[in-house]
């Protein structure tokens, strides 16, 4: 399986993606965002950082540059982007997913291990995955998923919510939302499912030494649907 | 030619900075605040010399970068 992870000026989990990519079996390749085509790829990851350095709106200055043309049509013909962090917030100024990433509710840098449910499994990113609840990492300051209430009972129907912030029993309440998104969303799909954004880090936590092993079980599980 | 532009959230978006100045400016004695709302604003010095093609264009750029629709509007204030 190929994969391709896209650096933006300000990109800082770039070489973290590549190593969590390669540790489960992806062939990957590293693509500067002033290229214009992205590489035969079964995957395209836009990666954690601060690329443009949050200028004007985090993720607005990226989802201009000039790779992300390329980027968006391979989305928009199926091919499957997922963005996390910094990726997430470029996906919605892209429009590839609905919604936009405001600044935390209470201001500040929230940077903690926290849990998420997996609301749905029928979709290529969580198919056959054996857990609901994963223990995965943030790191962000705009994290705070917002959307209109149209735009919210249509991502609902179309079952367009990924993932949840919940409690390590998988309880979703306002008590485990750690930065005031709507509805506790972590994580979010475009209508096709084959876009997803999500603020947690599944590539922090591939090594039981170092973090933890939920995000293990998310790449391993995605290279095996992928196949 | 310059245009300016004001970017600021909608109505029923939480703007947790404007909370916050709030607070701060009523701790500092000003009581008779009901609400701070903060937004951005741009100077844009264009070449454009026609003040309607100039509008159209910097209302181009509003939609297409320097406002996110989804919770900003934009209001273009008049070329000088």
């Amino acid at each position: 399986m190929k994969s391709s992870v896209i650096t933006f000026p300000g990109s800082n989990c770039d070489r973290d993606m590549d190593v969590a990519l390669k540790k489960f079996g992806f062939k990957n390749k590293m693509v500067w965002h002033n290229d214009t085509e992205i590489p035969k790829s079964d995957l395209v990851v836009l990666p954690g950082g601060f690329s443009y350095g949050d200028y004007l709106r985090c993720g607005s200055m990226a989802s201009k540059s000039k790779i992300m043309q390329s980027v968006i049509n391979f989305a928009k013909s199926g091919g499957m982007v997922m963005g996390v962090c910094n990726g997430f917030q470029i996906l919605v100024e892209t429009g590839l997913v609905p919604g936009v990433l405001l600044r935390n509710k209470y201001l500040e840098f929230i940077c903690k291990n926290v849990f998420v449910k997996i609301n749905d499994k029928k979709n290529i990113y969580f198919k056959n995955i054996e857990t609901e609840i994963l223990e995965l990492h943030i790191a962000h300051n705009e994290g705070n998923y917002f959307c209109s209430r149209d735009q919210l009972k249509e991502i609902e129907d179309n079952d367009q919510i990924a993932i949840n912030y919940c409690n390590k029993d998988g309880k979703i309440d306002e008590q485990y939302n750690p930065n005031g998104s709507i509805r506790n969303i972590a994580g979010i799909f475009n209508k096709e499912k084959n876009v997803l954004g999500m603020m947690p880090h599944p590539e922090r936590m591939i090594d039981p030494f170092l973090s933890g092993e939920d995000g293990s079980i998310f790449f391993n599980n995605l290279i095996n649907n992928l196949k | 030619m310059k245009i300016s532009v004001i970017i600021t959230l909608k109505k029923d978006v939480l703007d947790p900075q404007g909370k916050v100045i709030h607070q701060t400016l009523d701790g500092m004695g000003f009581n008779d605040i009901n609400d701070v709302r903060q937004g951005k604003f741009f100077e844009i010095d264009t070449k454009e010399n026609d003040p309607k093609k100039a509008k159209d264009s910097v209302e181009e750029m509003c939609k297409k970068l320097l406002a996110n629709l989804v919770i900003e509007n934009y209001k273009i204030i008049d070329a000088q």
